[in-house]
C-alpha cells in the first residue's frame, strides 16, 4: 500500500460556491419550508402545524381554480406561440437587407420591461380611449375586458402572444440557419415536396431547439406575473387571477404566511414536475 | 443513363458580372462531352470551379450562360428531381428520423410510387450496396460510411438513372474505410454501367476511380484525358505540377536558333523537334521525376549535386541541384545512387518544352 497524501485545503477552493449557492438558493428556499409548517400570531412567535397548511392549501377550492385558470393559460399560450413561433421563422428570409430587419423586428417585443408591456396593453384594450378596444366597438363588437371575463382572457392571451412568439421565432430561426445546405440540396435532387422537406429534415434538425422553446415558454407562462398583474389586476371578479396572481394576494394581502409558503412550494414542485415530462418526454427518442 | 454534353458553360455567382474581369467567374467558357456509362473525375484545388460545375450537371444550380444537354435534350431550366440524377454529397446526408429501408423508398415516395413496387425496388438496392442487415435500423444510427451508401442508395433507386454524381464523398469516411467504398464504387460502375461523375482535390482518388479525369483551375478545365495522359503528357504546367508525387521539375530554359531548349546553356534533347514556335514566350522544360535517371559511367548529362534522399519504401527521391535550380529524381533502387556529384539523363519522349505555360507541340 502507498501512502496518499490527503489534502484537505482544496475545500477552500469550493467555498465560495457553496456560499453562493447557499445564500441565493438554499437558505431562501428553507426560510419558505420553514414558514410552511408553523403558524405564527407576530410577536416573533412560531408554532409547529406539520403539513396543515399543505392541506388546506390542497383542498381549497380557490386554489384549484387558480391551478386550472393557470394550466388553461400556459397550454392556450403553448399551443399558439410555438406553432405561430415556428410558422413565422420558416417564413423569414436567409439572405439580404430582410434578415436584420426581420431579427429587429422579432427582438423588439422581448426588449420592453414586463410591467411596460402590462400597461401598454392595459391602455390599447381600453374599451373608451384604447385604439384596439375602441376599434373593435366601432366595428360592432361588444369588447369590455374590464367587464367581461373573456374579453379579458382574450386580451391577456393576445398580449403574451404578442410578446413572447418572438423568442420561439429567434429559437428556430437559429436552429434552421444551422441545417446544412446539402439537405436541402438533397431534398430537391430526392423530389421533396415543402412539407415534406418540414417533416423529415426541419422538424427533426429543429428538436433540441423546440425543447428548450418549449421549455423555457413553458415555465415563463406558468410563472407569468407582472404583465398580467398590470393588465387586469386578475380580474374581472378573479376571472384571470393565476397562480402567481394568487399567491401574492395569499402572501402579501393577506399576510397568511404559512398558507402562502406551502403554496409556493407545491407551485414550485408543480412546475419541476411538469418540466421534468416535457423534457423526458422530448428526448426519448435520443437514447435509443 | 445518359451522355451528358456541355455547351458553352459558363457561371458566376455576381448578380451582374462584367464579362472582362476574370475574378468575376467562378466557370469561365467550357465545354465537356462525357459518354454513357463513362466513369468522370473532376480533379483540382479548392476553389477551381469542380463542385459549382457539378452542381449545375445536377441541377442545384442554374448556370449564368450555357446549356446543360443529357442525351441532346436541354435539361438547363430542369429542377433537380426531374433529371434524375443521384448526388452525393461531401457530408452524408440522411433522414435521421427515418429507417434505412424508409431513406432508399423517399424518392419513390415522393414521386407517389405503388407502395408494393417501393419496396422490391429498396430491397433491390439494398442487396446491391450491402445494407440488407441494415434495412430496419434507424439511419442515424449507421457508421459515415453506411450513411454515404444510403445517400447512394437514394440515388439509384430510382429506375434508369441518368448519372451519378459525387462531391467529394469520401473526405470523413475513416482511411481504412475509403479504401471499401471506393472500391464499391468501382464495382457498381461495372455492374450498372452508368455514368459516373466523381469530384475531388486527391489525385489518388481521381486517378484510380476514373478513365477519364478532367483537371480544372481558376474556373478553367485545363485538362481532359485519361491517368496516362496526364501522367505522361500534361498539357499544362499545371497538370504537371498538381499530378504526380512529387509533381513535374520545371526549368526555365532558352529556345536557341535550331529550335533545341537549353537550360543554363545546356541543350536538353525533348519530345519536340523544333520548338522555335515557343520563342520569345516564357518557356519551361517540364520532366517528371520518373523520367530523369543518373548518368552510367562514359555517358554525358546535366552535371548536379546531390542535396538531399528521401527513402519512401519502393522508391527513393533524390533533391539534385543545378545552380540555383532544384530538381527532384525518383530513383527505383537505392543501391545505385551517386554519393554527391552526378549528372542528369532526360527522358527524351518524356519531355516536354511548355510555352507560357501550355505544351508546346
Amino acid at each position: 500500500m502507498s501512502a496518499r497524501t490527503v489534502n484537505q485545503k482544496a475545500w477552500w477552493l469550493v467555498l465560495p460556491v457553496v456560499a453562493l449557492v447557499a445564500f441565493n438558493a438554499v437558505i431562501p428556499l428553507m426560510a419558505v419550508v420553514n414558514y410552511s409548517v408553523q403558524e405564527t400570531f407576530g410577536n416573533n412567535e412560531f408554532f409547529f402545524e406539520g403539513v396543515r397548511w399543505f392541506q388546506q392549501v390542497m383542498q381549497s377550492a380557490r386554489f384549484r381554480e387558480a391551478l386550472q385558470r393557470q394550466l388553461l393559460f400556459t397550454a392556450i399560450v403553448l399551443v399558439i406561440q410555438v406553432p405561430l413561433g415556428v410558422a413565422i421563422a420558416l417564413a423569414m428570409p436567409r439572405t439580404g437587407i430582410g434578415v436584420s430587419i426581420c431579427l429587429v423586428l422579432m427582438a423588439m417585443p422581448l426588449l420592453i420591461p414586463y410591467n411596460v408591456v402590462g400597461a401598454m396593453w392595459n391602455i390599447f384594450a381600453l374599451p373608451d380611449i384604447g385604439l384596439m378596444g375602441h376599434g373593435l366597438i366601432a366595428l360592432g363588437f361588444d369588447f369590455n375586458y374590464t367587464r367581461q371575463p373573456l374579453a379579458a382572457w382574450i386580451t391577456l392571451v393576445t398580449m403574451d402572444v404578442w410578446h413572447w412568439t418572438s423568442l420561439v421565432v429567434l429559437l428556430t430561426y437559429a436552429g434552421l440557419s444551422a441545417i446544412p445546405d446539402a439537405f436541402y440540396q438533397a431534398a430537391r435532387i430526392d423530389g421533396a415536396s415543402k412539407w415534406a422537406i418540414f417533416r423529415h429534415i426541419q422538424l427533426p434538425k429543429l428538436k433540441h431547439v423546440l425543447l428548450i422553446a418549449v421549455l423555457l415558454r413553458f415555465m415563463d407562462s406558468f410563472m407569468v406575473y407582472t404583465e398580467a398583474v398590470v393588465l387586469t389586476g386578475g380580474g374581472p371578479g378573479n376571472a384571470t387571477t393565476l397562480l402567481s396572481i394568487d399567491l401574492v394576494k395569499t402572501a402579501l394581502g393577506q399576510f397568511d404566511l404559512g398558507p402562502a409558503a406551502a403554496m409556493s412550494l407545491i407551485y414550485f414542485l408543480i412546475i419541476l414536475l411538469l418540466s421534468w415530462l416535457f423534457y423526458t418526454v422530448m428526448t426519448r427518442d435520443d437514447a435509443k | 443513363m445518359a451522355q451528358i454534353h456541355l455547351r458553352a458553360l459558363r457561371h458566376s455567382y455576381r448578380a451582374r458580372p462584367r464579362d472582362e474581369v476574370m475574378a468575376d467567374w467562378a466557370l469561365r467558357e467550357l465545354n465537356l462531352d462525357w459518354r454513357n456509362g463513362g466513369a468522370y473525375a473532376l480533379l483540382g484545388p479548392s476553389g477551381c470551379g469542380k463542385s459549382t460545375l457539378l452542381n449545375i450537371v445536377s441541377g442545384l444550380l442554374r448556370p449564368t450562360h450555357g446549356q446543360v444537354l443529357f442525351d441532346e435534350r436541354d435539361v438547363t431550366g430542369l429542377e433537380p428531381g426531374e433529371r434524375n440524377i443521384a448526388q452525393v454529397f461531401q457530408f452524408p446526408v440522411v433522414y435521421d428520423t427515418m429507417t434505412v429501408a424508409d431513406n432508399l423508398a423517399f424518392p419513390l415516395r415522393n414521386r407517389g410510387l405503388p407502395e408494393p413496387q417501393v419496396r422490391s425496388r429498396v430491397r433491390e438496392i439494398a442487396a446491391l450496396l450491402d445494407l440488407e442487415a441494415t434495412l430496419d435500423q434507424r439511419a442515424a444510427g449507421l457508421t459515415a460510411d453506411g450513411k454515404q451508401k444510403i445517400s447512394l442508395g437514394r440515388g439509384l433507386v430510382r429506375a434508369d438513372v441518368a448519372a451519378i454524381l459525387f462531391d467529394e464523398p469520401l473526405t470523413v469516411i475513416d482511411p481504412h474505410l475509403k479504401w471499401r467504398l471506393r472500391s464499391k464504387l468501382k464495382e457498381l460502375h461495372q455492374r450498372l454501367g452508368v455514368t459516373m461523375i466523381y469530384v475531388t482535390h486527391d489525385q489518388t482518388e481521381a486517378l484510380t476511380f476514373a478513365d477519364q479525369v478532367v483537371v480544372m483551375d481558376n474556373g478553367q478545365v485545363v485538362q481532359a484525358g485519361t491517368p496516362v495522359e496526364l501522367f505522361e503528357r500534361p498539357r499544362h504546367t499545371f497538370v504537371g505540377h498538381f499530378i504526380g508525387s512529387p509533381g513535374m521539375n520545371l526549368l526555365p530554359c532558352e529556345i536557341d536558333a535550331a529550335g533545341v531548349a537549353r537550360f543554363d546553356g545546356h541543350a536538353v534533347p525533348t519530345a519536340v523537334a523544333d520548338a522555335s514556335a515557343a520563342r520569345g514566350k516564357l518557356t519551361q522544360i517540364g520532366v517528371r521525376p520518373e523520367h530523369l535517371r543518373f548518368a552510367r559511367a562514359g555517358e554525358t548529362g546535366l552535371p548536379v549535386a546531390i542535396e538531399r534522399t528521401s527513402d519512401l519504401g519502393r522508391v527513393t527521391v533524390v533533391d539534385a541541384r543545378h545552380g540555383e535550380q532544384l530538381i527532384k529524381v525518383l530513383v527505383a533502387e537505392a543501391g545505385h545512387l551517386p554519393s554527391r556529384d552526378a549528372s542528369l539523363v532526360f527522358d527524351m519522349r518524356h519531355t516536354q518544352v511548355y510555352a507560357d505555360g501550355w505544351i508546346v507541340e
